[in-house]
């Protein structure tokens, strides 16, 4: 099998003078080549600190990833240093983030910043990075490219700067995209392109991605595979189809709840009730169960194992696994 | 554009033209220079003779229009001191002064970007604060205090290096050093929190995310961005530096235009007082003015609003 990532037992934690909060509290999946992974969940469940977690990319003041492997090629990327991280990348791994109007530098125009991500790993000569340049916002279809090469991000709108972020991301030819919440500050029309973009160039390019979305609709539109979050751990993971089809856990359910249907005629939408729990290592019952209609004796005094349940589906839930399970 | 710099160019020489008059009535207020001329007295005769040579018999506002005719005609009249043209007295003494400045704003640059970077990287440690506090005592010690004091301390005491004047290195070391702590502190405190204000923005992960390294990240991408609030505190300093050449170039007998402008003014020596404080005033709204045209320069979210 051609797997290309594999995190195990991910763990990275938040410190703050008082608290240690588990962001991403023993984290493990892989990525196929090819393959576009989703990580869903609400805020604070830890899909970001994931992505992040790979490529480094977080505030070492107050940040530390406690334990586990990423294995990138079978390298473990824990073991790089620091400053070796930035051979990795872009060039080997990049990212798209969630807000495009920060995320470009506004005193440097666009074809310098395009220009940039391809003379950071590749020696060519300027006017070569150019064509180049040009040749990706084309494929990321900006209209008239040559003409946008000069201009400076705030003469963008939020779909062209996340065009261009995406063009930044393939410049090298990556063989993982991660991209974090990558049409959350769009419109919803752009949202569709953006999407759409990704569909294209995943198909053409044969990339893998990590989407990270709180967005069901869009997992349900790009997505192979989807791992759902909540607390920093895994509660369910599976081919996207089965878990649309039939989710397991309680906490699935509720995310596809919340997903309106435009055929039943409702005046309230759906939520799941309760709050995100703010985590305190260590964690002794079933981070859900709290907010869990089905939740028993058992889920308030230990936190259930991701059960496996065959063909690459797993579920964190005490009602599929141990002496209680059914059958 | 061009119409705002035309805007901007006609206000500065407004500026000129009001501190002039301003520096015009002023020193006119504080006396009579025949008075420091003649001090023995001399009889009415003399005096009267004296002040219609210097032309301050006149009546005050044809003095004014004369005098403006005067500096519009390239010719910014004679020193009653010295009895020479005063562009001349000027010439001679800017190449000190020039040079003072040039080496006290290079030291306030080489100094306080470096420190204010450096700071802003250690954010909260020792270094950091150390750094910060020394900033502060720097710029709250006036600069001819610290002057004096370090011609007490290197010249008395130690007897290390020169108390004023000029002709070697080691002449330069004391007024530089008086001049530049100040403005070196402003600069770090500056560079500091504007360096600040651009870490941690999202554009920076991203440079990072590309695959830039640390060191890129920091002085293209982040420096690059609070450049501009530091050209605005560097413009001021520069102003700060040539006002501040005044007092300190007395203090170290510096031979620079600063002396000959406190020596006129004691002697009443309107035409020199006058010219000295114009040329002061306009390359301070020179600064300015430049400091303001560069933003659409280093910004391009300003450039193009016409």
């Amino acid at each position: 099998m051609d797997e290309l990532l594999r995190v195990r037992g991910l763990k990275t934690y938040y410190y703050s003078a008082k608290h240690v909060v588990p962001a991403v509290d023993g984290v493990s999946f892989s990525l196929r080549k090819g393959e576009v992974l989703g990580l869903v969940g609400e805020s604070g469940s830890g899909k970001s600190t994931v992505a992040r977690s790979v490529t480094r990319i977080f505030n070492k003041a107050y940040t530390r990833i406690e334990g586990g492997e990423i294995l990138f090629h079978g390298r473990d990327l824990l073991k790089v240093p620091d400053r070796k991280m930035s051979d990795i990348r872009g060039r080997h791994i990049a990212m798209v983030f969630q807000n495009p109007q920060t995320s470009l530098n506004p005193v440097f125009s666009i074809g310098n910043q395009l220009a940039e991500a391809l003379l950071l790993h590749q020696k060519m000569p300027r006017t070569l990075a150019r064509e180049k340049a040009v040749e990706l916002l084309r494929q990321v279809n900006i209209p008239s490219p040559e003409l946008r090469m000069g201009d400076f991000p705030h003469q963008l709108s939020g779909g062209m700067q996340q065009r261009v972020m995406i063009a930044i991301a393939l410049a090298c030819r990556p063989e993982i995209i991660i991209a974090d919440e990558p049409t959350t500050a769009l419109d919803v029309t752009i949202q569709a392109q953006i999407l759409d973009l990704f569909t294209r160039l995943r198909g053409e390019a044969g990339m893998s991605m990590l989407l990270i979305t709180h967005n069901m609709g869009v997992v349900a539109e790009v997505c192979d595979r989807m791992m759902v979050m909540y607390g920093g751990v895994v509660m369910e993971e599976g081919r996207c189809a089965e878990i649309f089809d039939k989710p397991l856990h309680e906490y699935t359910k509720g995310l596809l709840a919340c997903i309106p249907d435009l055929d039943e005629d409702k005046d309230t939408l759906y939520s799941i009730p309760g709050q995100a729990p703010r985590l305190e290592a260590p964690v002794t019952a079933c981070r859900f169960s709290g907010r869990c209609g089905k939740a028993f004796g058992k889920c308030r005094g230990q936190e259930p194992p991701l059960f496996a349940l065959g063909g690459g589906r797993a579920v964190r839930c005490w009602l599929y696994g141990g002496e209680e399970a059914a059958g | 554009m061009k119409r705002y710099v035309a805007v901007r160019v006609i206000k500065a020489l407004l500026t000129v033209l009001f501190v002039w008059t301003v520096v015009f009535i002023l020193s006119r207020v504080t006396g009579d220079p025949v008075d420091w001329m003649l001090q023995s007295g001399g009889d009415m005769r003399a005096r009267e003779q004296l002040r219609h040579n210097l032309g301050l018999d006149l009546p005050l506002a044809q003095q004014y229009f004369r005098a403006i005719a005067g500096m519009l005609t390239g010719d910014a009249g004679t020193s009653f001191y010295y009895a020479r043209p005063v562009s001349d007295l000027f010439a001679e003494r800017m190449t000190a002064t020039l040079t003072l400045g040039a080496v006290v704003f290079g030291v306030t640059i080489l100094f306080g970007v470096p420190l204010g970077v450096f700071a802003a990287l250690r954010h909260n440690s020792v270094l950091d604060r150390l750094t910060m506090g020394f900033s502060v005592a720097g710029y709250t010690v006036p600069n001819f205090v610290l002057g004096i004091l370090l011609i007490f301390i290197f010249s008395l005491h130690l007897k290390l290096l020169p108390s004023g004047s000029v002709g070697t290195p080691a002449h330069f070391v004391l007024p530089v050093i008086a001049m530049s702590v100040a403005p070196a502190a402003n600069v770090a405190r500056l560079t500091r929190s504007a360096l600040l204000d651009v870490i941690g923005q999202d554009f920076l992960e991203c440079a990072r995310a590309k695959g830039a390294k640390e060191s890129r990240v920091i002085f293209k991408h982040a420096l690059r961005n609070a450049l501009i609030s530091v050209v605005t505190i560097l413009g001021a300093q520069l102003g700060y530096i040539i006002g501040g050449s005044v007092v300190v170039e007395t203090v170290f007998a510096w031979p620079g235009i600063g002396t000959l402008i406190v020596n006129s003014a004691k002697q009443r020596d309107f035409p020199v007082v006058q010219f000295g404080v114009m040329i002061i005033c306009i390359s301070v709204t020179a600064i300015n003015l430049l400091v303001d045209l560069s933003y659409s320069a280093l910004d391009p979210r300003i450039r193009g609003r016409d």
